[in-house]
């Protein structure tokens, strides 16, 4: 367990690389930062108040304050493992289901905006559904079966996408100009650095290393083999050739679509699974970039619609004999698809929702998204005063007395880009 | 025959090879340079090191027109890559000696006038 938890800790640098390379190199550190920064202010509202909200003994919607700054969190154990390994754990879940949203709103989101709204969005958002499935809610008491996140992680992280991308708007070329990725091998480094976090994500779920652990393991595997392979047979179908960003994508669309069924399915029903699963993603995403919906970097098809379709599927493959328990279609249960459409729904909607009220509150105190000019400019200069790739020239040294100059300097430029002084 | 040197921002690139293409301008060469134009100088700042960034980004086209050419050139390029902000860039109109197209050896006017733009 503590290697699994740092292996989904791992998947926030390595979602930083899958979606830096996938924009344009004036946004690269904006957005491996949006990425990145999940990891200190959502850890640290995780242990003050989310674990407390998710986890905590409460009602069928919501954990209870018990568990507040970590209150009574200890050495005690939490089923198999200490308490405390469980919450660290669970935090890196929090983590990395907030930092998939940033793909939705790069290259133009305010990055303090962000910054509030990743740390609202997981105590109003994610702490509930982690709850409601994982917590004693009132989805685990439907049925509804989720092993590592399909819903929870997938579905709630792209519902939250879609709205986000709609209220803060589209990029203002979007549309009219190409915006192609600058690094495609950063997005395939970070591809593969996310497969091998997520053995932690699916097996560690298991919450010990057992049985149930090997097959989580194994289904994590071969599922994401399988949409890799049929991913390359669709693109040679269509096109004639086998794109990297495709590649790239279609690990990360099978590792989706495997996560809620990891420990429930079989090996062979894995690859089915993924084989399955990398259909709908791919023709959402060629739809996607046909309309006005800006997804910067498609959140909701890799992570909605491969998240519904794993939540679905795994009603259809989920088999007693493996799970020993929970079974779906081909093990004689045919309702557990109703009950996993309706997890699906119900965390839609509820975290659709909730997102948009949150950035709607968040646009009355601040701007949510940069000006034009600043995104002409990228956002890592005006965002964050670095460069990704700068070669120095030109970079004359303002020394440690001339620094309020500087301070100076910087303050006028942002008056210059339009932010605040 | 003249010789067009623009200095634009690269953001405005997209645009101005657009504008230059509705204008019928065929052939170009941009590189990506860096230069001072009196825009002010943004502050950048790498753990302790705090550096004041003299030059800014910014792409050169080079465009060789013949003579009736130049003026929607000019215009194509000031209208697209005007943002109204210090640092927008120069255009240059300057004369040309002599022009030679490598495939064929043609010369001046000839050199300059797009393959599909003849017969």
């Amino acid at each position: 367990m503590l290697i699994s938890t740092a292996l989904v800790l791992l998947m926030t640098p390595a979602l930083a690389f899958f979606y830096g390379g996938l924009v344009r190199s004036k946004n690269a550190l904006n957005t491996m930062m949006m990425s990145f920064v999940a990891l200190g202010p959502v850890a640290v509202a995780w242990a003050l108040v989310g674990y407390s909200l998710a986890f905590a003994p409460g009602g069928p919607v919501i954990g209870s304050l018990s568990y507040v700054a970590l209150q009574g969190v200890g050495m005690q154990p939490q089923g198999t493992i200490p308490h405390l390994l469980f919450m660290s754990f669970q935090g890196t879940f929090a983590i990395i289901t907030a930092a998939l949203i940033s793909g939705a709103v790069v290259e133009r989101m305010r990055f303090n905006a962000y910054l509030a709204f990743v740390v609202l969005w997981v105590l109003v958002v994610y702490a509930p559904v982690a709850h409601w499935v994982w917590g004693g809610g009132f989805l685990a008491t439907m049925g509804a079966l989720d092993f590592a996140g399909g819903a929870v992680v997938h579905v709630n992280a792209a519902s939250a996408a879609l709205v986000a991308a709609l209220v803060v708007g589209p990029r203002k070329d979007y549309g009219r100009h190409a915006m192609l990725p600058h690094n495609v091998p950063f997005t395939m480094l970070g591809a593969g650095v996310l497969w091998f976090g997520w053995f932690g994500f699916n097996a560690g779920s298991a919450l010990t290393a057992g049985t149930t652990a090997a097959l989580a393991f194994t289904n994590t595997l071969f599922a994401p083999a399988a949409t890799l392979a049929t991913w390359a047979v669709i693109d040679l179908v269509r096109g004639g050739r086998v794109t990297a960003v495709g590649a790239a994508t279609a690990i990360v669309v099978g590792l989706v679509v495997v996560t809620p069924a990891a420990g429930y399915i079989g090996p062979g029903s894995a690859v089915a699974l993924g084989a399955l699963g990398a259909v709908p993603s791919y023709f959402a995403l060629i739809y996607r970039a046909r309309t006005k919906l800006d997804d910067s970097l498609d959140v909701v098809a890799a992570h909605g619609t491969g998240g519904a379709t794993g939540a679905i599927l795994t009603g259809v493959f989920a088999d007693a004999a493996w799970s020993g328990g929970p079974s779906g279609l081909i093990d004689g249960n045919p309702t557990q698809i109703l009950t996993q459409l309706a997890s699906v729904i119900i965390v839609m909607l509820y975290s659709g929702t909730a997102t948009f009220a949150i950035l709607k509150l968040l646009a009355l105190v601040m701007p949510l998204r940069i000006s034009g000019r600043v995104e002409g400019v990228g956002m890592d200069v005006t965002e964050h005063g670095e460069e990704a790739y700068t070669g120095g020239d030109g970079a004359i040294l303002v020394s440690a007395k001339d620094s309020y100059i500087a301070r100076a300097a910087a303050d006028a430029v942002a008056v210059h880009h339009g932010g605040r002084p | 025959v003249k010789l067009i040197v623009a200095i634009v921002r690269p953001e405005q690139l997209s645009d101005v090879l657009e504008a230059l293409f509705h204008a019928e301008v065929r052939g170009l060469t941009i590189s990506r340079v860096q230069g001072h134009g009196g825009e002010m100088e943004h502050v950048e700042n790498y753990r302790g090191t705090t550096v004041k960034m003299a030059l800014a980004e910014k792409v050169r086209l080079e465009i060789g027109v013949s003579n009736h050419f130049v003026q929607p050139t000019v215009d194509a390029i000031l209208s697209a890559a005007r943002t109204g902000e210090v640092g927008d860039g120069k255009i240059m109109v300057l004369p040309i000696e002599k022009i030679y197209r490598i495939r064929t050896g043609e010369q001046d006017q000839d050199a300059v006038t797009p393959v599909t733009a003849k017969t």
